[in-house]
């Protein structure tokens, strides 16, 4: 094995670590909900790639209203899938889009995007 | 989807109708509405507007979104309305977009901004497909022009090497830009996604491409050949994207059916107020008002009928093709279609109240919900990016350990970018969802209301369907299976008898009515009617003592049944008939045998069922006799009989118990929990009248056939389900290790990116074209 093969065979194990962490096990942005007045715990999230935040927390019983903002036009993320609560739901790009489900029970659930690539969740205390 | 305005608690926005704005008042009460503002760009503009709204006075309390853009004001109706609070809003410099959002909550919105925001994404994605395919038209041939020698030695390498970066270029900030924008998004939030991989691969490519068109000779020095593979790039992006709009294509079309749904409701409605017609759009319909149908219009809404008759064509609802005749006194429902005569009815349902919206917030949540089957298909996908990277990396440096060292480079790059762009988490993604889509489109057509994904794997694997015989098997109501006439009867026997019992309402004396009809009996008239309670009735016709009832009446009044009627009657008790005696003058003339009668479809979709290996048991409440004369009636073998409402839910279970997956058939309301316990529950309605959440498959008419196109449909759809699922993971599986180049050590094979790029575009339109194919699904 000559010096670059040895370059390269650390720096691509390297780099695997850190894929590894980056996507794996890296901390997560988390945001709690904030109640309006009327009593439902609103929660503004980004679409743009990815979710943002895309750890969501909530309490139980209340209503919980998520505003997904599109901020993108690709197609990946065209719709939002929260399969727990039956909802899919398209995203119109560069707007706000709603989506409100009452949580009866504690727990962690997955929201995605169509495709069930991009990921976020909402998390019932 | 527009932003929906539940916060609101008495919304009003611009509410164009009169009859629903309340009453101005001053005494503290407070209204709500919600105002879309335009131009905040930042939290700054938000807290002006808040601000401006707040010390507008009137106003108790305003908060404002900025992700929403909306504002949400609390103020006292008498000191303020829309149009100051808007003036408020438009002082501190912002614009209030008028509320083009229906006016009635709820009513069903066919998103016309969405689709045209939609159609214009595609619009561009099309256009960035056909400057990515032109440029690698031109990029190609010029990147082989090295497979003719003589005309290398006329062209400058290098500068053919400016030529094609100059090509590619574009294609790359133009065509593939929304990749690379939507990967580092994606890392930014930690999530890497298809684009990620394209991204990254095509990155590569272009970046090592780039390198040895500048820096040539450093290439050179280290005893390498300065290859480019601008072609790989621009021919990558081309494929990727066309397979986004073969797919932005396929999409559509899943959708589809809750689009037609949608679609179906009518846009006015002719109320009659004061007695003048006048049309009016749907929103400002309300319960209670008035409206006039004509024959060959849609019906506004739900309602019922006040006067006039008709037929109506109910096939979007309930899948029934014939039309059906309705008068006073019937429902009619929004967005089906009045055939013959004009009729008023009086609203009692609008917006998402109506059998219509039930019926689409019914589909659109099964659309929304998860098959169990899928499972393992998300938790692959909720890898299966960062893997494909690691295993990228991997391929590198294997190839770049293991190659000869003129080639390590070149070899290790290509066949990174080629695990890269082979990979296809979407197909994975798609293969479940897509069918499920349009699957319950399909049955929603078809007045088969499926309620989840679970529901439709769960009828796949059914193997027993329980059916609650009355209203389900039978018409649930009595007719006339035998008439026994005594060989002394007089001709006019069945005209005279129908006379007498045309004046009573027992539902068996409907039932005599009704054979008469059939057999075009004469009309006759009765005076003098008596009804015997509990017994029958008598009536004077044609001027003779005409006599029905059971045979107690007979006995009472004396009357003595000859050898052969006893012998008849004899026959058609063990065959489970309710007996009906009649005589004439005192002498006994006929006998009927009457008995719950069986739906012509039932006998149909039951042998149906038994043909596809599905045993069918019936479950009643009748006697051993009666459920023997059914069951026999309909090929059914099994059955239990005497059977008290609260004892079905248990002979699930038993049924159960015996290792069987079962369907229990029945009308929803009487036997919920029995629905409850099977492994799916079939709802079955009359009409439209039915408890559509009681059950996981709702049947929008009470024909048994409806069982045997929801078990047929969850059939197709949960095969082509594994179909998908097959490919998509087979795909993955060969896919990657080939591009890889796992195979090169003992063929040589090696797969170009290109090839991979191909691969890729197809993979998911595959499965998508395969989900679409469930949109030729007919019932048989």
């Amino acid at each position: 094995m000559d010096s670059a093969q040895l370059i390269v065979t650390m720096l691509g194990l390297g780099l695997m670590g850190f894929v590894g962490w980056f996507f794996f096990l890296a901390p997560h942005q988390v945001a709690a909900a904030v109640s309006s007045g009327s009593g439902i715990q609103e929660v503004a999230i980004t679409v743009k790639g990815g979710y943002s935040p895309n750890v969501v927390e909530v309490r139980q019983g209340q209503p919980v209203q998520l505003n997904f903002y599109r901020d993108e036009d690709n197609s990946c993320s065209e719709e939002l899938l929260l399969p727990d609560f039956n909802i899919r739901r398209e995203l119109a790009p560069f707007q706000t889009t709603s989506i409100e489900f009452l949580p009866q029970q504690a727990g962690t659930f997955i929201f995605t995007c169509g495709m069930g690539i991009l990921r976020g969740q909402v998390v019932v205390r | 989807m527009k932003a929906t305005y539940s916060a609101v608690s008495a919304s009003s926005h611009s509410h164009p109708a009169p009859a629903a704005g309340p009453p101005a008042s001053s005494g503290g009460i407070t209204r709500t509405e919600v105002l879309q503002i335009e131009g905040m760009t930042c939290a700054s503009c938000s807290n002006f507007v808040q601000r401006a709204l707040t010390r507008t006075p009137g106003v108790t309390q305003a908060t404002v979104n900025l992700a929403s853009e909306k504002a949400t004001v609390e103020f006292d109706p008498a000191r303020i309305d829309s149009a100051g609070l808007k003036a408020a809003v438009e002082q501190a410099g912002y614009a209030v977009h008028d509320a083009v959002a229906p006016v009635t909550p709820g009513l069903l919105a066919s998103d016309d901004e969405l689709a045209a925001r939609k159609a214009a994404a595609y619009q561009q994605l099309k256009r960035r497909f056909q400057v990515a395919v032109g440029l690698a038209l031109v990029i190609m041939p010029l990147s082989m022009l090295m497979l003719w020698p003589a005309l290398m030695s006329r062209i400058s390498m290098p500068v053919l090497n400016y030529v094609l970066l100059l090509l590619t270029v574009p294609v790359l900030l133009y065509s593939g830009r929304e990749f690379y924008v939507s990967a580092w998004n994606g890392l930014r939030h930690r999530t890497a996604s298809m684009d990620t991989l394209i991204a990254v691969g095509t990155g590569a490519a272009f970046l090592y491409s780039l390198a040895t068109t500048v820096v040539p000779d450093f290439f050179r020095q280290r005893g390498l050949v300065p290859e480019v593979y601008y072609d790989t790039t621009a021919t990558i992006i081309a494929l990727i994207l066309l397979g986004k709009v073969l797919e932005s294509r396929a999409k559509a079309q899943t959708s589809a059916a809750i689009k037609a749904l949608i679609g179906l409701q009518a846009k006015t409605a002719r109320l009659i107020r004061n007695g003048q017609e006048v049309d009016v759009p749907l929103e400002q319909v309300r319960p209670g008002d008035e409206v006039l149908v004509r024959p060959g219009e849609k019906v506004a809404t739900d309602g019922i009928i006040l006067a006039g008759h008709s037929a109506l064509d109910e096939s979007m609802l309930t899948g029934e093709s014939l039309p059906v005749e309705k008068t006073a006194g019937d429902p009619v429902f929004g967005a089906t279609l009045n055939k013959t005569g004009s009729f008023r009815f009086r609203v009692s349902k609008v917006g998402t109240d109506t059998m219509l919206a039930r019926i689409v917030k019914l589909v659109e949540e099964a659309q929304g919900s998860r098959a169990p089957i899928q499972r393992l298909a998300d938790q692959v996908s909720a890898v299966f990016v960062p893997v494909v990277m690691l295993v990228a990396i991997a391929t590198f440096v294997v190839w770049f350990d293991v190659a000869a060292p003129a080639q390590r480079l070149p070899l290790a790059l290509v066949n990174f970018v080629a695990v890269l762009i082979i990979a296809c988490p979407c197909a994975l993604g798609l293969a479940t969802p897509t069918a499920i889509m349009v699957g319950t489109g399909k049955g929603a057509e078809y007045g088969v209301l499926i309620r989840n994904a679970e529901a439709l794997e769960k009828a796949y694997r059914v193997n027993t369907v329980l059916l609650d015989k009355t209203g389900t098997i039978t018409r649930g109501e009595p007719g006339v299976m035998d008439y026994v006439p005594a060989a002394t009867a007089p001709a006019d026997t069945l005209a005279r008898l129908a006379a007498l019992e045309r004046q009573s309402e027992h539902p068996l004396a409907e039932a005599v009515v009704r054979y008469a009809d059939e057999q075009r009996a004469d009309r006759l008239e009765a005076t003098g009617f008596q009804a015997h309670e509990g017994r029958g009735a008598a009536a004077t016709v044609a001027g003779s003592e005409v006599l029905i009832g059971n045979r107690r009446l007979l006995t009472e009044q004396r009357v003595a049944l000859p050898p052969e009627l006893e012998q008849a009657a004899e026959e058609l008790l063990r065959q489970a008939r309710t007996v009906l005696y009649a005589a004439i003058d005192g002498q006994a003339v006929a006998l009927l045998g009457v008995a719950d009668t069986v739906r012509e479809t039932s006998r149909e979709a039951i042998r149906h069922l038994q043909a596809e290996g599905i045993e069918v048991v019936i479950m009643t409440g009748d006697n051993q006799q009666t459920a023997a004369a059914v069951a026999a009636q309909v090929g059914i073998t099994r059955f239990f009989a005497d059977v008290l409402p609260e004892g079905k839910a248990g002979k699930v279970k038993e049924l159960q118990a015996e290792g069987r997956t079962v369907a229990m058939v029945g009308d929803g309301i009487n036997d919920a929990p029995a629905l409850a316990q099977a492994d799916v529950g079939l709802a079955i309605g009359s009409g439209t009248d039915v408890a559509m959440e009681a059950a996981g498959i709702t049947l929008m008419r009470s024909d048994l056939r409806g069982v045997v196109t929801a078990i047929d449909l969850s059939r197709q759809t949960i095969r082509t389900i594994r179909q998908n699922l097959f490919f998509a993971f087979l795909y993955n599986v060969l896919g990657i290790p080939l591009a890889a180049g796992v195979l090169y050590p003992f063929t040589g094979w090696l797969l170009s990116p290109m090839i991979a790029a191909g691969a890729m575009a197809l993979s998911s339109v595959s499965v998508l074209t395969n989900s679409l194919r469930l949109r030729a699904f007919r019932p048989e």
